[in-house]
C-alpha cells in the first residue's frame, strides 16, 4: 500500500511537471511576443517605447535561450516562485493565496451541493416506479447541462435580488451572499453527477446481482440501496474526481457574473492584461487541484470497490 | 410490476384441490403425496418492439417433495422464462397472462408483491445461471448469505454472521469461516456456485429453481456441484426445479423430465420413461442429437488414415508459450500457458485438443497459425519451419492455414455482407475479379447449406447456426490445407450443433481439408476426431484414437473428464435414486 | 432477465435452422438510408423532431439572416431604446434602440462559425492522435497517451484561457482555444474505439485469413468505431457553443458591435434590473440550441442504433 501511495505521488508530480511545461510552452513560446503584449496591456496607444521593451525583457529574462529561460522558471516554480504578476507587481502565489478561501467556500459549497442534489435526483428517478415523475426527473439533468452558467447566475439575480430581494446580487457578503452563485455553479456540475449515477443505477439494476438479491425476497428500497446503489456509486465518484477541476475554472464565470472576490476574478482580470506569470500560476494550480483530487480519488476507490486489487508494486489492477 | 392476470382460472384454495384441473396424462397424481408446486395452464408473453411475444403457452408442471424435476429445452424454448415466473421474478415487459401456480396455500400469481417477498428466499430459493455475475461484487460473501437471514427475520444481526458461515459450510464451500470473509472475486467460478447454493438454502426453503446452475462450469466442477445439491436435498426433502439445455445433466439428475419447445411442453414424465421411448418427434430429436448421450450414434465417415511416411501436415515440436504477468514484489512471474506441447497432423485428418478453460488449447492452435509468437519449440507445416515466419512466409501460411471461431456472432463483421465476409480472404490474396469472386462464395454457400440470397444478407439477419456456416465457408474460400477450429460448436444449441459436425465432416470428406478441432467436449470430439490430445493445465496428458481414449483412458486426468460428463451414469444408479 | 427476452427472440432463427432463408424478403443494398423510416422514427419523438428544427433554423439563420429578419442588428432608433418583447420587436429592443432578434440572428452567424472551427480543431486533431495511438500501440500510445492525460488534467477553462492570453481576442482565436481544449476526449474516445475493435474477433479473423494492416483498417477498424467518436462530435458541438459564449461573455470575443451570443448577454448585464430581456431572451438562444444538439446526440448514440 505504502508503496503504491508513493507511485501515484510520483505520477502527480510528474503530471504537475508536464503540466508546467504545456503552459509554458503555451504562454512563453506561442506567436505573440509576451514583453510586448505585457507592456501593450499597461498603455493606452500602441506605442511602445523600445528600451522600456529591452529592459522588461532582461528583467523577465526573455533575452536568454528558451531552454535557459525554462529551467530558470522551472527552478523556482518547484519553489513556489511564480513570479511576481507584471500588472500589480506582487507575487503571484501570494496573489493566489489571497484569493484561494473565496473560491474554496464558492466551490465547496456548490460540490456538496451538486452530489447531493444531483446523486438525490438520480436515486429518485430511478427509483420511483410513477412513469411521469421518473420522465419529469430524467430530464433535468440533459437541462442542466445545457444552460450557460452565466445566464443562470443573471437569472437568478434578476428574479432572487432584484424582484424578490431575497439575496444581495453581488458581493462576498456570507452565507447570504454565497446561496446564489453556489446553486449557479452546480447546476452543470449536479446535472453531470445525476447524469452519470443515473445511468449506472440503471445498468446495476440490471445486473444478475440483483436478480439474486430479489430472489432473496428483499424489498425494493433495499435492493436500490444497498445493492444498486453501492455498485453505482463507483463511476459516479470518478466523474466527481474530474468534476472538481472544472468547478475551480466555473469560478471564473460564476464570480464575474456576481462580482465576488475570488480566483476567478483574479484569472479573469489576469487574461485581460495579459498578465502571463499570473496565468501561467492559475494554469499549474488547475492542474494541482486536478491531480489532487484524483489522487484522493484513487486511494480510495480500493475501499469502495475491493475488485481494485493494491499490492505492492503493482499499479491498481481491475480483477 | 408484473400483472397477475386471471383468466377465468378460479382461485385455488385449500380443500378444493381435486377440482385443480387435469394433471399430464403421462403422471398422476397421486393425493396422498402431493405437489410442492403445481403449474397449470401458465402463459407469459413478453412485449416488445416487434409486438407481442408468447414466450410460454399453457404450460403444465409438477414438482414433488423431495424430488428434481428437470425442464429441457434449447434456447428460446421458454424454460427459463417458466422458472422465473413462479417466484415473478420476469423483466419488466412480461406478462403473466394465464395460468395459476400453486405453491403450498397460494397461488402464486395472485399475491402482491409485498406477500410475495415473504415467499421469495424464504420459501423458494433460487440458484442462478452465471455465478460470476450473480454475486453483488462489493459485498462479503458472508453478509451476502446472511442477508436472507435478516430479511426473512430468521436471525439476528448478532447471530446473522455465525449461521451464514455454518449454512455456506453445509453448502459444501471449504474453510467457510474465511471465505465468508472475502469478496466474490476472490472466490473461483465452483465456489461462488457454492455460495449462491449457500444462498439459496438459507432460510429452508421447500422449493429450489435451479436455472443451468452449472452451464458456465467446467464439467469436473459441474459434476461436484450437481452431486451436492442433489445430496442436500435428498436430506432435507426439497423440491427441485433444475432448468438446463443439457439432456445429459437432466437425464442424470432428475426423476422427471418436461421437455419444451417454442414454450410448449411436448413431453412430460418420468426420466426412464421419456428416454427410454420417447413419444414426440422433437424429443427424439433433441435425443438423437445430444453428445453426451450420442454412444449409439453411428460415427461420422472416418477419412482414410493418413500414409505413414509422408511429410505431416502440421508437426509441432516442443512448443512452449509464456507471458508475463504484472509484477509482484521482486522478481517478474510468468504463465506457462503451453508447456513443451508436441503432436503432429496429418492431410486430411482431424486432431483434437481437448482440455478445461485454461488447459492451453486456445493459446496451442493461435501458435499453430502464427497469431502468437512461440517461447521456445518448433512448428513445421508441411515440412517448413514457420516458428518465426514473416513477411511473405506468413502470409503463405495465412492463405494454406484457416480458422473458425467459437464465436459466430463476435467473428463476422456487423457491417459486412455474407457476400463481402466469404469473398474477404480472396480480395486478401487477389484472387480472381469481382465476378469470379461472388461466384465462387456463391458456391461455397451452396457446399455448407445456404440459400445464395444469404450473399446480401448482413450476419445479424441470421442465426447463430447460419453464422457458423458462414464462417465455415470463409474459412474454405482459399482452398486451405488446414482449418482450426476453436470450439466452433459450443455457442450453438445441441441440434445445430450436430449438424455442424456433420458439416465439418462432410467437407473433409470432400476436400481432404484437416481440421486442429479445439473443444472442452469429450463427447463432441469423439464424433469428429481421428486423433484426441488431452491437454492439462499447458501439457498434453494423453493422445490416443478417441476409441481407445475412451475406452481405456491411461491418465487419471482422462479418466475424470471421462466420469464427469452428463448423462453416462448406468441405468442402475438411477435407479437407486428414484426409488 | 433479459437474457430470456434475447434467447426468445433469437429463438425462431435458432431451431428453425434448417428452414432456408426466405428469398422474397430482400433486405436491400448495403448503404440504402431508409427516409421512411427516419420519418416514422422522427414522429414518434417530438422533442428529437424539434430539437432537428430549431438546428435547422440556426443553421439556416447563420447563413442567410435575411430570412429572419430585415433589420440592420448594428443600428438602432436611440427614440426606441428599452422597449420590451412585442409584435414589432419579439425579443425587445436594446440601449440603443437595437432590435434584439435580429442581433440574435445575425450572431448566429459567428457563434456558430466559432463553434464549427472549435469542433473541427477538436475532432480533427483529436482522433488522429487516438486512432494513432490505439491502432499503432507500444511506445506510441503511451506517449500520446501521456500527453492527452497532461491536457485533461488541466481544467478545459483554465487550458483556454491560457490560450487565449497567447494568442490574443477574437472569434477565431477562441474557437481554437475552445477546440484544442477538447482534444483529449477526442483522442481518448477514439483510442477507445479503435483499441475495442482492434481486439474484436472479427478483425483478428480478417487478419488471420491473410488481410492486410492497411484493409483491415480501412473496411473494419474505421468504420466500426466511427459511430461513437461522430456521436461526441455531436455532443462536443453543444458544449462548444457553451464554452464560446462563455468566453465571449469574459469579453475576449470579437470587440463590440458584433452581436456574438455571449457579448449580447454580458452587454445586457448592465441592464438587468430594468431589462430583463436582454439577457433573458438570448441566453434563452443558446440554451434551447445546446438542448437541441445535445438531444440529437442522444438519439445518435442510443435509440436510432438500437432502433434498427
Amino acid at each position: 500500500m505504502r508503496r503504491y501511495v508513493i507511485k501515484r505521488l510520483a505520477q502527480a508530480v510528474g503530471v504537475l511537471w508536464a503540466a508546467y511545461t504545456v503552459s509554458f510552452l503555451v504562454l512563453d513560446f506561442l506567436p505573440g511576443d509576451p514583453v510586448t503584449a505585457m507592456a501593450g496591456a499597461g498603455m493606452d496607444s500602441g506605442q511602445v517605447d523600445p528600451a522600456q521593451l529591452t529592459a522588461l525583457r532582461h528583467e523577465y529574462g526573455f533575452d536568454k535561450p528558451v531552454l535557459v529561460q525554462y529551467a530558470d522558471y522551472l527552478g523556482k516554480a518547484v519553489r513556489g516562485d511564480f513570479g511576481d504578476s507584471v500588472s500589480t507587481g506582487r507575487p503571484v502565489s501570494s496573489t493566489l493565496a489571497d484569493a484561494l478561501p473565496q473560491t474554496l467556500q464558492l466551490t465547496g459549497a456548490a460540490l456538496l451541493l451538486a452530489v447531493f442534489l444531483g446523486g438525490g435526483l438520480a436515486v429518485l428517478a430511478t427509483y420511483t416506479s410513477r412513469r411521469w415523475l421518473r420522465q419529469l426527473l430524467l430530464s433535468l439533468p440533459p437541462l442542466g447541462v445545457s444552460v450557460p452558467t452565466f445566464w443562470v447566475g443573471l437569472l437568478l439575480v434578476e428574479s432572487f435580488s432584484f424582484r424578490l430581494h431575497w439575496f444581495a446580487a453581488f458581493g462576498n457578503d456570507g452565507l447570504r451572499g454565497l446561496i446564489l452563485p453556489a446553486v449557479t455553479l452546480a447546476v452543470p456540475t449536479g446535472a453531470q453527477v445525476a447524469q452519470v449515477l443515473a445511468k449506472s443505477l440503471l445498468t446495476a439494476l440490471d445486473q444478475a446481482y440483483v436478480e439474486t438479491a430479489r430472489a432473496k425476497g428483499a424489498g425494493r428500497w433495499r435492493i436500490h440501496l444497498r445493492h444498486a446503489l453501492r455498485n453505482a456509486s463507483l463511476p459516479a465518484l470518478t466523474v466527481v474526481g474530474l468534476l472538481v477541476g472544472q468547478l475551480i475554472a466555473g469560478s471564473v464565470v460564476v464570480e464575474t457574473v456576481f462580482s465576488r472576490d475570488g480566483l476567478g476574478r483574479v484569472t479573469a482580470a489576469a487574461v485581460t492584461a495579459q498578465d502571463i506569470p499570473l496565468v501561467q500560476g492559475v494554469v499549474v494550480f488547475g492542474a494541482l487541484i486536478f491531480v489532487v483530487t484524483n489522487l484522493v480519488v484513487d486511494l480510495v476507490y480500493p475501499l469502495l470497490d475491493p475488485r481494485i486489487v493494491v499490492a505492492p508494486g503493482r499499479k491498481a489492477v481491475a480483477v | 410490476m408484473v400483472q397477475a392476470a386471471m383468466t377465468g382460472t378460479p382461485t385455488n384454495t385449500p380443500g378444493t384441490d381435486d377440482d385443480l384441473s387435469t394433471t399430464p396424462s403421462t403422471e398422476p397424481v397421486h393425493p396422498e403425496q402431493g405437489a410442492a408446486l403445481e403449474i397449470r395452464g401458465l402463459s407469459v408473453s413478453y412485449r416488445t418492439r416487434g409486438g407481442i411475444v408468447r414466450a410460454v403457452r399453457d404450460v403444465d408442471l409438477d414438482v414433488r417433495p423431495g424430488e428434481v424435476t428437470a425442464v429441457v429445452g434449447e434456447s428460446g424454448s421458454g424454460k427459463s422464462t417458466t422458472a422465473h415466473a413462479v417466484t415473478r421474478l420476469l423483466a419488466p415487459n412480461a406478462h403473466i397472462d394465464a395460468g395459476t401456480i400453486r405453491f403450498g396455500r397460494h397461488d402464486l400469481t395472485t399475491l402482491t408483491e409485498a406477500e410475495l417477498r415473504t415467499v421469495r428466499g424464504a420459501r423458494i430459493g433460487l440458484v442462478p445461471q452465471d455465478p460470476s455475475v450473480s454475486l453483488n461484487p462489493v459485498k462479503r460473501v458472508g453478509e451476502q448469505v446472511a442477508e436472507v437471514l435478516r430479511i426473512h427475520g430468521l436471525a439476528t444481526r448478532r447471530s446473522a454472521p455465525a449461521e451464514a458461515i455454518d449454512i455456506l459450510n453445509r453448502a459444501g464451500l471449504p474453510d467457510a469461516a474465511t471465505r465468508a470473509r472475502q469478496y466474490p472475486h476472490e472466490l473461483s467460478g465452483g465456489m461462488r456456485q457454492r455460495a449462491l447454493i449457500a444462498i439459496a438454502l438459507a432460510a429452508g426453503p421447500e422449493l429450489i429453481i435451479a436455472d443451468e446452475p452449472t452451464s458456465a462450469l467446467d464439467v469436473t466442477v459441474q459434476r461436484v456441484i450437481l452431486d451436492h445439491l442433489q445430496r442436500l436435498t435428498e436430506e432435507l426433502g426439497t423440491a427441485i426445479l433444475l432448468v438446463t439445455h443439457d439432456l445429459g445433466v437432466a437425464a442424470d439428475r432428475a426423476q422427471r423430465l418436461v421437455v419444451m419447445s417454442q414454450g410448449q411442453v411436448v413431453e412430460a414424465g418420468p426420466t426412464r420413461d421419456v428416454l427410454a421411448d420417447p413419444q414426440h418427434a422433437y424429443t427424439r430429436r433433441l435425443l438423437a442429437s445430444a453428445p453426451s448421450l450420442a454412444t449409439a450414434r453411428p460415427r461420422t465417415p472416418v477419412a482414410p488414415p493418413a500414409q505413414t511416411g509422408s511429410t505431416p501436415l502440421v508437426e509441432v515440436r516442443g512448443a512452449v508459450k509464456e507471458f508475463r504477468l504484472p509484477r509482484a514484489g521482486g522478481g517478474s512471474r510468468t504463465l506457462r500457458a503451453v508447456d513443451d506441447v508436441s503432436f503432429t497432423l496429418h492431410r486430411g485428418q482431424t486432431l483434437a485438443l481437448v482440455g478445461e478453460s485454461g488447459s492451453g488449447k486456445s493459446t496451442t492452435a493461435r501458435l499453430v497459425l502464427r497469431l502468437t509468437d512461440a517461447t521456445d519449440g518448433h512448428i513445421l507445416f508441411d515440412g517448413e519451419d514457420v516458428t518465426t515466419a514473416r513477411g511473405a512466409q506468413a502470409r503463405h501460411l495465412r492463405r494454406r492455414a484457416q480458422l473458425v471461431y467459437q464465436n459466430p456472432y463476435a467473428s463476422l463483421d456487423p457491417r459486412f455482407s455474407i457476400g463481402e465476409v466469404i469473398t474477404e480472404p480472396l480480395r486478401a490474396f487477389k484472387v480472381g475479379d469481382r465476378a469470379s469472386r461472388l461466384a465462387r462464395a456463391r458456391d461455397l454457400l451452396d457446399r455448407v447449406a445456404l440459400p445464395a440470397s444469404t450473399l446480401e444478407r448482413r450476419p445479424a439477419e441470421l442465426s447463430g447456426g447460419q453464422r457458423q456456416r458462414v464462417a465455415i465457408a470463409r474459412a474454405l474460400a482459399l482452398s486451405p490445407d488446414l482449418v482450426v477450429c476453436d470450439e466452433p460448436v459450443s455457442a450453438l444449441d445441441v441440434s445445430v450443433q450436430a449438424q455442424v459436425l456433420d458439416l465439418l465432416a462432410e467437407l473433409q470428406a470432400d476436400t481432404g481439408v484437416a481440421y486442429l478441432f479445439i473443444s472442452h467436449d469429450l463427447a463432441v470430439v469423439r464424433q469428429i476426431a481421428h486423433q484426441v490430445a488431452v491437454m492439462r493445465a499447458g501439457r498434453i496428458v494423453e493422445t490416443g484414437a478417441p476409441e481407445d481414449l475412451f475406452t481405456h483412458p491411461r491418465h487419471e486426468y482422462t479418466r475424470e473428464l471421462l466420469a464427469a460428463i452428463p448423462g453416462r451414469r448406468d441405468d442402475h444408479d438411477l435407479r437407486t435414486r428414484t426409488a | 432477465m433479459s437474457r430470456d427476452l434475447v434467447d426468445d427472440t433469437a429463438a425462431d432463427a435458432a431451431l428453425g435452422f434448417a428452414r432456408p432463408v426466405e428469398p422474397g424478403s430482400d433486405p436491400g443494398p448495403a448503404h440504402r438510408v431508409d427516409v421512411r423510416r427516419i420519418l416514422r422514427f422522427l414522429v414518434r419523438r417530438p422533442g428529437l423532431l424539434l430539437s432537428v428544427l430549431l438546428v435547422v433554423l440556426v443553421v439556416l439563420a447563420s447563413f442567410w439572416p435575411g430570412l429572419f429578419t430585415s433589420r440592420d442588428p448594428l443600428t438602432g432608433v436611440p427614440s426606441q431604446n428599452f422597449r420590451g418583447p412585442s409584435g414589432a420587436h419579439w425579443f425587445g429592443t436594446d440601449e440603443l434602440g437595437r432590435d434584439v432578434f435580429s442581433r440574435v440572428v445575425h450572431g448566429a452567424q459567428l457563434s456558430l462559425k466559432a463553434t464549427l472551427i472549435a469542433v473541427a480543431v477538436a475532432f480533427v486533431v483529436g482522433s488522429l492522435i487516438g486512432l494513432v495511438a490505439g491502432f499503432v500501440g507500444r511506445w506510441v500510445d503511451d506517449v500520446l497517451m501521456r500527453f492527452v492525460d497532461v491536457l485533461l488534467s488541466i481544467p478545459a477553462l483554465f487550458l483556454s484561457l491560457a490560450l487565449v492570453t497567447a494568442l490574443g481576442y477574437g472569434t477565431v482565436k477562441v474557437a481554437v482555444a475552445v477546440g484544442i481544449a477538447s482534444v483529449a476526449s477526442f483522442a481518448r474516445v477514439t483510442r477507445a474505439e479503435v483499441l475495442r475493435v482492434r481486439q474484436a474477433v472479427f478483425v483478428e479473423a480478417s487478419r488471420a485469413c491473410g488481410t492486410r494492416w492497411y484493409a483491415v483498417l480501412g473496411r473494419h477498424v474505421l468504420p466500426n468505431a466511427a459511430g461513437p467518436v461522430i456521436v461526441l462530435a455531436t455532443l462536443d458541438f453543444g458544449s462548444a457553443i457553451l464554452a464560446v459564449s462563455a468566453l465571449s461573455f469574459l469579453g475576449y470575443g470579437a470587440p463590440p458591435p458584433a452581436p456574438e451570443w455571449g457579448t449580447l448577454i454580458s452587454d445586457g448585464r448592465n441592464y438587468l434590473a430594468n431589462a430583463w430581456w436582454l439577457t433573458a431572451l438570448p441566453g434563452l438562444a443558446i440554451a434551447a440550441t445546446v438542448l437541441a444538439t445535445n438531444r440529437i446526440a442522444r438519439a445518435l448514440d442510443g435509440e436510432w442504433s438500437r432502433q434498427r
